[in-house]
């Protein structure tokens, strides 16, 4: 549904976005995820044909979006940022205008009264935005992207300055858009993108450094923990030693960390508790524990590991 | 282009920029009205027309100030760049909402031309013409305008500018009669808005003053759409 390939966004010297390439394929939700000034809204304004790339192309079902800007657009609903609205309107009459301007062919009350319904501002329909509090703007923006049905939805940051119970509802609807919509949408929370997207892309400094469907980057989600240990010894003996105990899911050795000694990282069960059972395991096998630490292996960490700068200097993808 | 024109209208005229602009024009109006026709007895509006001038001058940056410079700061080109519209379509929309209500403003000569065919037969050839001037004068200018304030983010800045320039259209001839080069003031003596105007207003229709003006509104709305267009790959 929608391809990107190879955008690149120069600013002067500055890459702000670098030989990004993607594809996301109709019904899917990706998650854009990355720190401040990733790249994340330049890309999203370059695939909305909001500004245009320094080189490579973004093709919206079939449509290329400089090269056929009227119809890619029209297949696109797009929250910005920071939502545009016309803050002297209200609701109705704001949602009257962008139905025009986008060149809708529905029934306009009842699909306005729709989007509205879907969004829960129907009781605001007739105030004036300048009125409304950050949390229903955001939702009018919302309203706003999703007239006339897009089959290509680009949310940036959809839900900054909602309340908690309005996150979850905005979550929701996002979720169930997904089941008719293409929907690309960014956050930097990242409890957020793994309870919502299918996929998720991490970029950072205008590069892609992980593209990963979201059970597969986080082991928070398959319920196990981990722990990581560096022990002294013969590895295959300590691998085997490991593995031999109960609820014990996966053992791997991460790195030598000096003359015979080694990480390892184990994974195992999210209700069990194992530091006990190794310490023995590891003292009948005569290979000391240097050091043992535990925790869940997050997203937050993933995320750090990736978007830190070394790892992106590293080259690794 | 409709819906932007129809937005562009409500906004004028929900808020109080139209009021205050018309009221401001209107009164203006009334005063050299009252002045030139009253006072010296004439039936001509030719007095009238000339002196607004200076009032349209200054009373287009206000109406124009807010067009795109607005729109930028609140981040709702947004909304208009990624729609489904081209941007020639987006400026023409603001263009001719402006005009509309520049147009409105101008109904009022007419009101005079008829107020005064009570007293005695005005020269509706005349008056005609100079509308058609007015009407001509103001595309060029609102043009320009619009020009300015894609340029900018503030508003007070585009509506600064704009009466800048403003000013320098009026005083046009005298700055050509002192610039010591014959070739630049005998250019700029070309591109003058007051020459082209007082033709209309001897009720003059000439071809060159219209195409004049037309083509100007149209150069501008171009240079409009190509700094849109700029902006987006810069």
């Amino acid at each position: 549904m929608i391809e990107v390939a190879n955008l690149t966004k120069c600013y002067g010297d500055i890459k702000a976005v670098d030989n990004i390439s993607f594809t996301v394929e109709t019904g899917e939700i990706l998650g854009f995820l990355g720190p401040n000034g990733a790249g994340k809204s330049t890309t999203m304004n370059m695939i909305t044909g909001y500004i245009s790339s320094t080189s490579g192309t973004v093709t919206i079902d079939g449509s290329e979006i400089l090269e056929d800007p009227k119809n890619a657009k029209s297949k696109i609903g797009y929250l910005p940022e920071i939502p545009p609205l016309y803050i002297d309107m209200t609701v109705r009459k704001y949602l009257e205008f962008m139905f025009d301007l986008k060149g809708v062919k529905l029934p306009k009350k009842e699909h306005i009264d729709e989007v509205m319904r879907l969004v829960r501002i129907t009781d605001k329909a007739d105030r004036i935005i300048k009125n409304l509090s950050k949390g229903y703007r955001q939702r009018v923006g919302f309203a706003q992207a999703l007239l006339g049905n897009p089959p290509v939805l680009i949310l940036d940051e959809p839900t900054v300055g909602l309340d908690p119970s309005q996150i979850i509802e905005i979550r929701k609807l996002i979720k169930s858009l997904g089941k008719k919509h293409t929907v690309i949408f960014s956050s930097h929370v990242l409890s957020e993108i793994s309870a919502t997207c299918d996929r998720i892309l991490v970029i950072n400094e205008g590069k892609i450094v992980a593209d990963a469907k979201t059970d597969q980057l986080s082991v928070v989600n398959s319920g196990q923990q981990k722990l990581s240990l560096v022990v002294e010894g013969t590895s295959s003996s300590i691998t085997s030693e490991l593995n031999n105990i109960p609820s014990v899911k996966k053992v791997s050795k991460q790195q030598d960390t000096g003359e015979n000694t080694a990480k390892y990282i184990v994974f195992y069960d999210q209700d069990a508790d194992i530091r006990r059972e190794v310490f023995n395991a590891m003292a009948r096998n005569n290979t000391p524990i240097l050091d043992m630490q535990s925790g869940n292996e997050t997203l937050e960490d993933m995320f750090l590991k990736l978007t830190s700068s070394n790892y992106a200097k590293g080259g690794k993808r | 282009m409709g819906a932007i024109l129809k937005r562009e209208l409500s906004a004028y005229f929900n808020s109080a920029i139209a009021y205050v602009v018309m009221a401001v024009y209107f009164f203006f109006a009334g005063l050299y009205f009252y002045f030139y026709c009253f006072e010296s007895n004439t039936t001509s509006l030719t007095g009238v027309f000339n002196n607004m001038i200076y009032i349209i001058l200054f009373l287009v940056p206000i109406i124009t100030m807010k067009s795109f410079a607005e729109e930028k700061r609140q981040k709702t080109d947004q909304a208009l760049l990624t729609a489904p519209v081209n941007l020639t379509e987006i400026v023409m929309g603001k263009f001719l909402g402006a005009y509309i209500l520049y147009a409105i403003c101008s109904v009022i000569f007419l009101v005079f031309a008829v107020v005064i065919s009570f007293f005695a037969a005005p020269s509706w050839s005349v008056i005609l013409c100079t509308f058609i001037g007015v009407l001509l004068f103001g595309a060029a200018l609102i043009a320009i305008n619009i020009f300015i304030s894609v340029l900018t983010e503030s508003m007070i800045v585009a509506a600064i500018f704009g009466m800048a320039v403003g000013f320098v259209i009026l005083m046009m001839s005298t700055f050509t009669s002192v610039i010591p080069f014959e070739w630049l003031s005998a250019a700029l003596e070309k591109i003058n808005f007051i020459t082209y105007y007082v033709n209309f207003s001897y009720g003059l229709l000439n071809i060159t003053d219209i195409v004049f003006f037309l083509s100007f509104a149209a150069l501008f709305i171009f240079f409009t759409v190509r700094v849109l267009e700029k902006r987006r790959w810069s």
